[in-house]
C-alpha cells in the first residue's frame, strides 16, 4: 500500500518534469547499500561505537524485562479481575514491605546500569595521545575541515542538487547526505577532532563512529575516533541552526594510511596553484562561469538560485543596492560581511582571490543586474590589503 | 436565580467564580490545542514525502517552534489550570479560589500573550523559527524581528502562570474544609500544590532568560554572544532549568487525575496514597537538579556529566512507585472499561513506555546517539501526548458529567479514545526507528532511508487529529444536553466533588462540608 502510493507519486513527479534530465552520477559509491526500513542504532566502525551500541541494547533489553512484568500484571488485572465476570473488589491498598522492595529493587538495577555506562563515558572522554587533529568549524551551513599542521582547509557543502529537493529530478541514492568534498581521514589512526562555530550552535554527528558534539561559536570542544574499515561515513548537523539546517551533511570518507598520505599532499599542492591563479587576468566568460558555480554553492542557500532572497529574511542579489552600487561597497560586503546583518558572513577568509572576484562579477550580471564590469582575483587581494 | 452567573457576555469577561473561569481555560486550551495540532500536521504533512513539496525550510521551522510553543504554554499548561479551577476548590470543599479576582486577570491575560504570538506569522521575516527551546545566539542574532514580540508574550504568559500558582497554593493552604488534613488530600490537590511550587520558581527563570536575550537583542549586551565575552551554553543551563522543571509541571497534575479514576473504575481505593505524595514531592525535587542532561553534548566535563546521568537515573525510582501503585491499584479490582478509564489505563502503559525510552536517553554515552534526534521526539511525544493529553481528555470525560449534568455519549468517547489511541502509536512509535537510525529532529527533509517511516508517522498524525473532532463534538453535545447524571455519576467514586448535586451549583459549599 505504501510502496503504491510511493510508485504513485514518483511517476506523477516524473512525468511532471522534462524529459531528458539524467539521473544522478552515483557511481563512485556503489560500494555502499542503501539501507531501508533501518530500526535501530548502527554499530558502527569505531570500538566507541559497538560499545555504545551495546550499552543501547542492554538498557533496551532490561527496559523490555520490566515492561513484560509491568503490563503483564496489568493485562492479568485486566483480563481476570473485570466487573463483567463478576469479580469483587479486594479492599487492600497498603504495604510498606511491597512499597519499599519496589524501590530498592530499581535502585539496584540503575547501579547495574551505571557502571558500564560510567566506564563507556570515560574512554569517550579520553581525547589523549592523538595521531592527528583535525578542526572542524560549523557555518550557517556548511562545515569547514582544518588539518592542524598543515596547509590544507576546505568546506564541505550539500552536493545534492535543489532540483533533486524541489522534486523535478528524481532522487539519488544518497539524498542530501552527500557532499562536494568529503572528510577525508586515515583508518586505525586515534583521530582528534577540536569542534567549533563561527555563527549559531550546530552539531558534529556521524552515527558509524558514534560521535556527536556540540559546536559552539567561542567555544573549542573535543571528541575523538579511531575508525577500523576504509570506507564512507555519513551524518547530518544535529542542532537547529537556522533555515538550513536539514541541508548540513557530513560525509567521512576513511582511507587507508598511505592513500591518506598523497591525498594531503595532492591537496596541499592544489592550495599553493590557487594562490599563484591570484595574478591571471580572467575573461568575462571565465569569471562568469566560475562565479556561478560559487554562487550556487555558497550564496544560493540565503539568496535563493534565482537571487530572489527571501523576503525580510534574506535580502535579494537581483537589483540589489549592493550588486548594483559601487564596487567598493559590494567587494566589502562579500570580504567583510555585513556589519547590521549577522547572517552575512565574511567569506574573505572562506573563498580564495579567485573566487570572490568571480562571484562578485557573477552577481553584478546575472538576475537582470546586466552592469556589465568584471573583476580580477588582483582587485580582491588589491582591496584585502588596503 | 440570586446567586446565578451573570447573563450575556460580561458573565465570562467579569467573572471571578472558579467554575467559569475553569471552563474559560479549558476552551482555550482546546483553541490552542487545535491551533497547535494544525501546525504538527503542516509539519506531518511536509514530511510526508522526502523533498519540499508543501511549505518551504524558513516556514517548516516556524511551524516547529509554534507548533512547541503553543502545545506547551498554550495548550497542555492552561488545561490543567482550567481543571484546577474546576477542582481543587470542589475537592477540598471551598467555595471559591482564595484569589477570585487575580484569577480573572491570569486567565483573560492569556488570549492577549497567544494573539500576540499567533500575528508573528504574519510579519516580515515571520514567525519565530529558532526551535521552542530557542537556544541563542540562533534567538539573539539570527532571528527575525519578531523574537521581540515573542519575548513579550513569554512574559505575559509567565505572569499568568504565576498569578495561577500562587491563587492555587493560597487556595489548598488556606480553604480546605475542617478536618481535611494534608494527607487527607485527593492527590489531585497534592500533585497541583506541587506543581504550583515547580511553578513559582522556574517561571521566574524563564522570565530572565528572555529578559537576558532582550537585552542582548536591543540594549548592546552580551550575556549569550561570545564575541561581546558572553556565552551561550550560560543560555541552555539557565533555559533547562526552566526547562526541566517545565516538563514536569506538564506531568504532575495528570499522575493526580488517573490517581482519581483509576480507584474508580477499579472499585477498590488507591494503592499506597502517601508513598504516591512522597514519590511526587520526590520527583519534583530531582526536576531541579537534573537539567543538564538535556545538554550532555555541550562539552561539560566528566563530573558534571557523571552527575546528571546518575540524578537522571534516579528519577525512574519514583516514577517506577507510581506506575507500580497504580498496577497494584487495578489488581484484583472490579474493574470496568468506560472512557475515562480507558484514556488512563493507556496513560500508564504509554507513559511508562515513555519512561523506558526515557530511562535510556538518561545514560549519556548512548545518549550522545539519540541526543536531537526523532528519537528523542519519539520519547517526548510518548510522554507528553498520553502523559498530558490522555490525562486532561480523561478527567474531562469523568468529570463532565459533574459539570454539566449531562452524561456525554460513551459510545463516541469510546471512538474517540481508540482512533487517538491507535493514531498517537501510528505516529509516534516509527520515531523511534528513525531517531535509531539516524534522522535528526527539526529537517524539513530527510535522507530516503527515513521516508517508509515518515509516511506512516503522517498517516497516523491525520488520524490522531481527525479523533479529536470527535473529542470536540461529544463535548458540545453534552454541555447542550443529555440523558441526565446522577450525583454520584460513577458508581462509588471517592472525594467532595461527588457529594454536590450535578451539574455543580454555580457557588458550592457556602457552608464548609464535614471531613471525617
Amino acid at each position: 500500500m505504501l510502496m503504491g502510493f510511493k510508485r504513485l507519486f514518483a511517476f506523477l513527479t516524473l512525468s511532471a518534469i522534462a524529459p531528458g534530465i539524467l539521473a544522478q552520477d552515483t557511481a563512485q559509491e556503489t560500494g555502499e547499500s542503501v539501507e531501508r526500513w533501518g530500526v535501530n542504532m548502527t554499530q558502527g566502525v569505531t570500538e566507541v561505537s559497538r560499545t555504545t551500541y551495546d550499552l543501547h541494547m542492554l538498557i533496551f533489553w532490561i527496559c523490555v524485562a520490566i515492561g513484560v512484568v509491568v503490563f503483564g500484571v496489568m493485562f492479568y488485572s485486566m483480563w481476570r479481575h473485570r466487573k463483567s465476570k463478576g469479580y469483587q473488589a479486594a479492599q487492600f491498598h497498603e504495604s510498606t514491605l511491597v512499597e519499599l522492595a519496589w524501590t530498592i529493587v530499581p535502585t539496584l538495577i540503575l547501579i547495574g546500569m551505571a557502571i558500564p555506562a560510567t566506564k563507556t563515558l570515560y574512554d569517550i572522554y579520553d581525547t589523549k595521545e592523538a595521531d592527528l587533529d583535525i578542526m572542524i568549524t560549523g557555518y550557517q551551513w556548511k562545515w569547514k575541515y582544518d588539518y592542524l599542521g598543515s596547509d590544507v582547509a576546505f568546506f564541505s557543502t550539500l552536493a545534492t542538487p535543489h532540483a533533486q529537493i524541489n522534486n523535478q529530478q528524481p532522487k539519488s541514492d544518497h539524498y542530501l547526505l552527500e557532499v562536494d568534498e568529503p572528510l577525508v581521514v586515515p583508518v586505525n589512526k586515534k583521530i582528534r577532532f577540536l569542534i567549533t562555530a563561527n555563527d549559531v550552535i550546530h552539531a558534529w554527528w556521524v552515527p558509524d563512529l558514534a560521535v556527536k558534539k556540540d559546536a559552539i561559536p567561542g567555544f573549542v570542544n573535543e571528541a575523538w575516533t579511531r575508525i577500523d574499515e576504509p570506507g564512507l561515513y555519513r551524518g547530518q548537523c544535529a542542532e537547529l541552526c537556522g533555515k538550513d539546517h536539514g541541508f548540513m551533511p557530513i560525509v567521512v570518507k576513511a582511507v587507508p594510511e598511505d592513500e591518506y598520505h598523497s591525498w594531503l599532499s595532492d591537496r596541499e599542492a592544489a592550495a599553493a596553484k590557487i594562490k599563484e591563479l591570484t595574478n591571471k587576468t580572467f575573461t568575462f566568460d571565465e569569471l562568469y562561469a566560475r562565479g556561478e558555480k560559487i554562487y550556487n554553492s555558497t550564496c544560493a542557500a540565503c539568496h535563493q538560485p534565482g537571487g530572489q532572497g527571501i523576503p525580510g529574511t534574506f535580502p535579494a542579489i537581483a537589483g540589489s543596492k549592493v550588486a548594483t552600487g559601487p564596487l567598493n561597497g559590494h567587494m566589502s560586503m562579500v570580504v567583510n560581511g555585513s556589519s547590521k546583518n549577522p547572517a552575512m558572513q565574511a567569506f574573505g577568509a572562506q573563498l580564495s582571490e579567485v573566487d570572490i572576484a568571480a562571484v562578485i562579477t557573477y552577481q553584478r550580471n546575472a538576475f537582470g543586474n546586466n552592469m556589465g564590469d568584471t573583476v580580477q582575483p588582483i582587485d580582491i587581494l588589491n582591496f584585502k590589503n588596503k | 436565580m440570586a446567586h446565578g452567573p451573570k447573563p450575556g457576555l460580561t458573565r465570562w469577561l467579569y467573572t471571578t467564580n472558579h467554575k467559569d473561569i475553569g471552563s474559560l481555560y479549558l476552551w482555550f486550551s482546546f483553541t490552542m490545542f487545535l491551533l497547535g495540532g494544525c501546525m504538527a500536521l503542516v509539519i506531518r504533512a511536509e514530511l510526508f514525502q522526502p523533498g519540499l513539496q508543501i511549505v518551504q525550510p524558513a516556514f517548516f521551522n516556524q511551524m516547529t517552534t509554534m507548533h512547541g510553543l503553543i502545545m506547551v504554554f498554550g495548550a497542555v499548561m492552561p488545561a490543567f489550570v482550567g481543571l484546577a479551577n474546576w477542582m481543587v476548590p470542589m475537592m477540598i470543599g471551598a467555595p471559591d479560589m482564595a484569589l477570585p479576582r487575580m484569577n480573572n486577570w491570569s486567565f483573560w491575560i492569556l488570549p492577549f500573550a497567544f494573539t500576540m504570538l499567533a500575528s508573528t506569522l504574519f510579519m516580515e521575516g515571520g514567525a519565530p523559527n529558532f526551535g521552542w527551546t530557542f537556544y541563542a545566539p540562533l534567538s539573539t542574532e539570527y532571528a527575525p524581528p519578531s523574537v521581540t514580540f515573542f519575548i513579550f508574550s513569554i512574559h505575559i504568559m509567565g505572569a499568568s502562570s504565576i498569578m495561577g500558582a500562587i491563587n492555587i497554593v493560597a487556595t489548598i493552604l488556606n480553604m480546605r474544609a475542617p478536618g481535611m488534613t494534608l494527607m487527607k488530600m485527593p492527590l489531585f490537590v497534592w500533585t497541583w500544590l506541587i506543581t504550583a511550587y515547580l511553578l513559582i520558581a522556574v517561571m521566574p527563570v524563564l522570565a530572565g532568560v528572555v529578559t537576558m536575550m532582550l537585552m542582548d537583542i536591543h540594549f548592546g549586551t552580551s550575556f549569550f554572544s561570545a564575541a561581546g565575552g558572553g556565552d551561550p551554553v550560560l543560555f541552555q543551563h539557565v533555559f533547562w532549568f526552566f526547562g526541566h522543571p517545565e516538563v514536569y509541571i506538564m506531568i504532575l497534575p495528570a499522575f493526580g487525575i488517573v490517581s482519581a479514576i483509576i480507584p474508580t473504575f477499579a472499585r477498590k481505593p488507591l494503592f499506597g496514597y502517601s508513598s504516591m505524595v512522597y514519590a511526587t514531592a520526590s520527583i519534583a525535587f530531582l526536576s531541579f537538579i537534573v537539567w543538564a542532561h538535556h545538554m550532555f553534548t555541550v562539552g561539560m566535563p566528566i563530573a558534571g556529566e557523571l552527575f546528571f546521568m546518575y540524578a537522571t537515573m534516579l528519577i525512574a525510582v519514583p516514577t517506577g512507585v507510581k506506575v507500580f501503585n497504580w498496577v497494584t491499584t487495578m489488581f484484583r479490582g472490579s474493574m470496568t472499561f468506560e472512557t475515562p478509564m480507558l484514556f488512563s489505563i493507556a496513560f500508564v502503559i504509554l507513559f511508562t513506555l515513555g519512561g523506558f525510552s526515557g530511562l535510556m536517553l538518561a545514560i549519556a554515552p548512548a545518549d550522545f546517539q539519540y541526543h536531537d534526534t526523532y528519537f528523542v521526539v519519539a520519547h517526548f511525544h510518548y510522554v507528553l501526548v498520553p502523559g498530558a493529553i490522555f490525562s486532561i481528555t480523561a478527567g474531562v470525560y469523568y468529570w463532565l458529567p459533574k459539570w454539566t449534568g449531562h452524561m456525554y455519549n460513551e459510545t463516541m468517547g469510546k471512538v474517540h479514545f481508540w482512533l487517538a489511541f491507535i493514531g498517537l502509536n501510528v505516529t509516534f512509535f516509527p520515531m523511534h526507528f528513525v531517531g535509531l537510525a539516524g534522522m535528526p529532529r527539526r529537517i524539513p527533509d530527510y535522507a530516503l532511508q527515513f521516508a517508509d517511516f515518515n509516511q506512516i508517522a503522517s498517516v497516523g498524525a491525520f488520524l490522531f487529529g481527525a479523533a479529536q473532532l470527535i473529542f470536540l463534538f461529544n463535548v458540545i453535545r453534552t454541555v447542550r444536553g443529555g440523558s441526565k447524571a446522577t450525583d454520584e455519576v460513577w458508581e462509588n467514586p471517592q472525594g467532595l466533588e461527588w457529594t454536590v448535586p450535578s451539574p455543580a451549583p454555580y457557588h458550592t459549599f457556602s457552608t464548609p462540608p464535614a471531613v471525617q
